[in-house]
């Protein structure tokens, strides 16, 4: 009686994306247009009042951006997305829909260093508090409940360590808390974990890592799954009471469970205004296209480096979840059976300098503060991303004085062993 | 039938089959969804009929409010119910009394009534529950992904150039899209909670 339901395969390269119909262009066009005209007066003032599907002005929908959301959705299993211009915005305006000054979150403290940098300062000085949470400790997100709490935020596969978070456990304190549950996709991509499957209601990226996937593009995405009753409480006053700008809408009564996306694009990125270039839309979404062959071969490559590198004389430790000695092993092959990702640290047993010694000497690994790049990436996290941490703090996040990060890229195994091997005996 | 999901060809073959449409508790109010649906489906040519006792003698989008549907006077192929779901089974119950039946009963988004409907089904009347024949078409032709929504299909083929700018026509070619298990779960799990309760 249903339809069939297409695999991620078919959905990476189709979903949202269809022949345009005045051209025929089978490849997105890109729609490098700041504005759309209006049919009449009262077309357009059905399009301002949310009364009619349609364009108005790229900072709130562009047809080329529309693809790309609509692809992210698909493939995570949510009802709608909402683009902006980085990972970064992506949280800036997911946020704004839920808290207000004098509010609180609780966020895992194993993040990426520029999450807790945000978190920490720019959030605060909203009046946004985060209050923070040990992942390997699932009772402490419990302890952390309080009657300001509006959401509870986690990384599926954390940066930098490459740890995995239980994420069906935090699900579980999230719904007794009546709180969304907040997961940050990146490391991961819906190729090898789908969040919203274990329990997540709001699933945000950086498009710039993976999903785009070739180090040329940033943007971020959120999305709704849908599955968030906003209005049982009145905690979230944004979703449920009746909006000013438009005339007293109400957005979940009026949009159902894809209200979030909509309160995002509607109110967030129009008030703020982080939009997504549709240009960098168009890039982003070729790169998703190859997103499961990329994925799984970043992750085959992270896992043969992985074990090369805990077998190597020089090397202290490996923190890589896809090991079936690492203490994340088993939420990995739960959560992530498909592989484990492509970021991991290591650290060397000469400490910080042999990490410094080992990134100078690298000839095919790159040394750059990024992740996710069809290219093999290496940085030094103490140094650059987590520098602004104090070192408790960077050593708790997994980023201590000798960690060095990678991020695989989808080379030949072969010659990424034989450039470790040689910057490591150089 | 199962009313926890419907798909698409059901919905689609509603959408395209049925012209004269009468919706039961249109509001004069323009910031109302029953406003603006209202206004939707008149746009993509539907003939619409506002039902609103209160509104008679005046007019919405210059078609005049009729105070009940056995006060509409011609048949009609569809009801869309706009009202809470402790009013549906008395305006079932004048459903069933309309010669002839119309084809379909719709009750909008976060309206159930599993008793209602076996009612109406039992006549002949085809039956949608809590969704918006506004979302459904603008899903089916895919006008609603330019606000990045999942609309749940894909397809290959040129869509016919719609009129009055509309994006595309509700009869292009698709098959099932992307899922959205985890919400739809969810719709029944509150479904199953709300008739538990009741």
């Amino acid at each position: 009686m249903n339809d069939r339901i297409p695999g991620f395969g078919t959905l990476a390269v189709h979903a949202g994306a269809q022949p345009d119909p005045t051209t025929g262009a089978r490849a997105t066009p890109i729609y490098q247009t700041t504005s759309f005209v209006f049919n009449d007066a009262d077309h357009a003032a059905s399009l301002f009042g949310l009364q009619s599907f349609g364009n108005i002005y790229t900072r709130i929908t562009n047809p080329t951006t529309a693809v790309l959301e609509e692809r992210v959705a698909a493939l995570e299993g949510g009802t709608a997305a909402l683009a902006v211009a980085s990972g970064h915005a992506a949280q800036l305006v997911a946020f704004q829909q839920l808290l207000q000054p004098g509010d609180e979150f609780i966020a895992s403290r194993k993040l990426y260093g520029g999450s807790i940098n945000q978190f920490s300062h720019a959030f605060r000085s909203f009046g946004w508090n985060v209050v923070w949470a040990d992942p390997d400790d699932i009772p402490s997100f419990e302890r952390a409940v309080t009657n300001k709490t509006k959401a509870i935020f986690i990384e599926s596969i954390a940066n930098p360590a490459g740890s995995i978070t239980d994420i069906e456990a935090v699900a579980a304190v999230a719904r007794k808390a009546g709180v969304p549950l907040i997961v940050d996709n990146t490391l991961a991509t819906p190729y090898l974990i789908k969040p919203i499957d274990h329990g997540a209601d709001i699933v945000v990226h950086s498009l710039t890592k993976f999903l785009g996937g070739h180090g040329n593009s940033l943007g971020g995405i959120i999305v709704d799954a849908g599955t968030f009753d906003w209005s049982k409480d009145g905690k979230y006053p944004v979703l449920s009471e009746p909006r000013p700008e438009y005339h007293g809408i109400k957005l979940q009564e009026t949009f159902g469970n894809f209200a979030f996306a909509i309160a995002c694009r509607v109110l967030g990125l129009r008030d703020l205004g982080p939009a997504l270039s549709p240009f960098n839309a168009f890039l982003i979404q070729t790169g998703i296209e190859t997103l499961p062959l990329r994925m799984q071969r970043h992750s085959d490559n992270a896992k043969a480096v992985a074990e090369w590198l805990s077998a190597h004389p020089k090397v202290a430790a490996v923190n890589y979840s896809g090991l079936s000695d690492n203490r994340y092993h088993a939420l990995a092959r739960k959560y992530a059976p498909k592989g484990a990702g492509a970021v991991f640290t290591f650290s060397l047993k000469g400490g910080y300098d042999a990490g410094v010694n080992l990134v100078s000497n690298l000839k095919l690994f790159s040394h750059l503060a990024n992740v996710g790049d069809t290219r093999s990436l290496v940085i030094h996290p103490a140094s650059t991303t987590h520098s602004q941490l104090d070192d408790e703090a960077k050593t708790r996040s997994g980023a201590g004085p000798d960690v060095v990060r990678l991020s695989v890229g989808i080379e030949d195994k072969e010659d990424l062993i034989a450039d470790l091997e040689q910057a490591l005996n150089a | 039938m199962n009313h926890d999901s419907y798909n698409d060809a059901y919905i689609r073959e509603i959408l395209n089959t049925v012209k004269t449409v009468a919706m039961v508790g249109a509001s004069p109010q323009n910031v109302r969804p029953s406003y603006f649906v209202f206004k939707y489906l008149a746009e993509r040519g539907y003939d619409m009929i506002p039902i609103n006792p209160g509104q008679v003698g005046k007019s919405l989008l210059n078609k005049p409010f009729v105070a009940s549907l056995q006060e509409i006077g011609r048949p009609i192929d569809m009801v869309d119910i706009f009202r809470s779901a402790e009013h549906v089974m008395s305006i079932v119950d004048i459903i069933l009394t309309l010669n002839p039946l119309p084809k379909v009963a719709w009750m909008q988004l976060g309206v159930r009534h599993d008793e209602a409907a076996a009612r109406l089904e039992a006549a002949g009347i085809k039956v949608v529950m809590n969704r918006c024949p506004k979302i459904e078409y603008g899903r089916l032709s895919s006008e609603i992904q330019w606000m990045g929504v999942n609309s749940r299909t894909l397809s290959s083929k040129r869509a016919p150039i719609p009129t009055q700018g509309m994006r595309l026509s509700l009869n292009r070619s698709s098959v099932g899209g992307g899922s959205t298990a985890a919400a739809d779960r969810v719709a029944q799990q509150n479904n199953k909670d709300k008739n538990d309760t009741a």
